[in-house]
């Protein structure tokens, strides 16, 4: 019977360990997305993605409000396409918003501003932002800056 | 005069200690296990030696992933990216500190009393009369107890990592704020399951097996007095948390340095 029991919290302890390994695997080193709660999808294009990546932050005014899903390229328009999920509770962005790539701090990630429209129509699943302004290349301008461009 | 014929003595003497632990080791593993029997020992060393660490693991693991939320977010956030601290807390834990602090928890709570257990068996005549009744206590007592050191620690070490990841996530994300989405994105931008989490895996089997090794050794070789037996358990705690620190920077050295 005490073997029995030993068999069972080893085997146990064995079991912690594959999941441990497997927590490593997937979620640490990001072999499977993680599904996140109520949302819905907006799309943006850009003309730079720049260090734009998978699960970074979406915000508006500074508060979180989604994160991005996916990033591909549009290969009609050569443009970044990301896939957007914004919280279901946030469901009237003026369809007239902007989404703009920012980054936090000097040497921060980067992630998407919403710069809120006057549109009294709002953005609902599946729509694209109109108007985006694409990541801030300090190399590019320090380029065009000293060619005098 | 006396002091060179002294050296030299204790020159011999670690030379002929590091023969015999190779010889010991080689007796203990050498030859085909018997399944059935040695099976259940195993199994009961690994409960021992695993199980009963998983606590300060666990503990240990929580805590130290907290310290190090705590101090990644007071330093990244000076420069806005405290975002950041996903991937230093995964990277610090799966990389260095899982393995590492894993192995000389290790050799503190399972090595130390490995050595003991041994060492008073010994002391107590029960190896010489094993040998007496033709069981041969190297393949009895030893092997069981070297597998079992030797297949807990990457458990524990994988489970320690997840711990204080967790740990790191309860203070940066549910307490200090930090956006969870980059939180696990920036972890698993930067996280490569090859080159971080297996090579992690890897340090911990060297580390299992060196740990295990050095305490049932000890026990093995010690004086069978009480003396004898305090000083072989102080002695594998030292000599395995100096190994512990000196394979991680060669095997450092070799996974992640650029040469």
């Amino acid at each position: 019977m005490a073997q029995r029991k030993a068999d069972l919290v080893v085997g146990l302890f064995m079991v912690a360990g594959i999941a441990a390994l497997l927590f490593l695997a997937l979620q640490v080193s990001g072999l499977t997305p993680k599904s996140s709660g109520e949302s819905y999808t907006l799309y943006a294009n850009f003309n730079d993605a720049g260090g734009l990546t998978r699960r970074a932050n979406v915000s508006m005014a500074g508060v979180t409000i989604g994160s991005i899903r996916d990033i591909t390229l549009n290969r009609e328009t050569f443009q970044a396409r990301v896939v957007i999920d914004v919280n279901s509770s946030i469901d009237n962005i003026p369809a007239d918003s902007a989404a703009v790539i920012r980054t936090s701090g000097l040497l921060g990630e980067q992630y998407i501003d919403v710069s809120v429209g006057g549109d009294t129509a709002s953005l609902s699943d599946g729509d694209t932002f109109y108007t985006t302004q694409s990541a801030m290349n300090l190399e590019r301008l320090i380029t065009n800056f000293a060619s005098g461009q | 005069m006396q002091w060179l014929i002294n050296l030299g003595g204790q020159g011999r003497e670690l030379i002929e200690s590091l023969g015999r632990s190779g010889q010991f080791l080689f007796g203990a593993l050498a030859g085909v296990p018997n399944i059935r029997v040695g099976f259940p020992l195993l199994v009961k060393q690994l409960y021992f030696v695993g199980v009963l660490s998983l606590a300060i693991i666990v503990v240990s693991g929580l805590f130290i992933g907290m310290v190090l939320g705590l101090q990644g977010y007071t330093i990244l956030s000076d420069y806005g990216s405290e975002a950041a601290i996903g991937q230093m807390i995964a990277l610090t834990l799966v990389r260095e500190l899982g393995p590492v602090v894993t192995a000389l928890l290790f050799a503190g709570r399972a090595g130390s009393a490995l050595t003991a257990e041994i060492g008073l068996m010994k002391a107590t005549e029960q190896l010489s009369s094993m040998e007496m009744m033709g069981v041969d206590p190297l393949r009895r007592v030893i092997a069981p107890r070297f597998w079992a050191g030797f297949l807990a620690m990457p458990v524990l070490a994988a489970i320690f990592s997840v711990v204080g990841i967790w740990g790191g996530m309860l203070v940066g994300v549910e307490w200090l704020g930090v956006f969870e989405g980059s939180f696990w994105g920036n972890m698993q931008s930067s996280v490569s399951f090859t080159s971080d989490v297996l090579n992690g895996v890897i340090k911990s089997v060297v580390f299992g097996f060196v740990c295990a090794w050095i305490a049932v050794y000890q026990g093995y070789d010690c004086v069978p007095t009480s003396a004898g037996i305090s000083s072989a358990t102080t002695k594998t705690v030292v000599f395995s948390s100096l190994a512990i620190l000196g394979l991680d920077f060669v095997l450092t050295a070799v996974m992640f340095g650029d040469f």
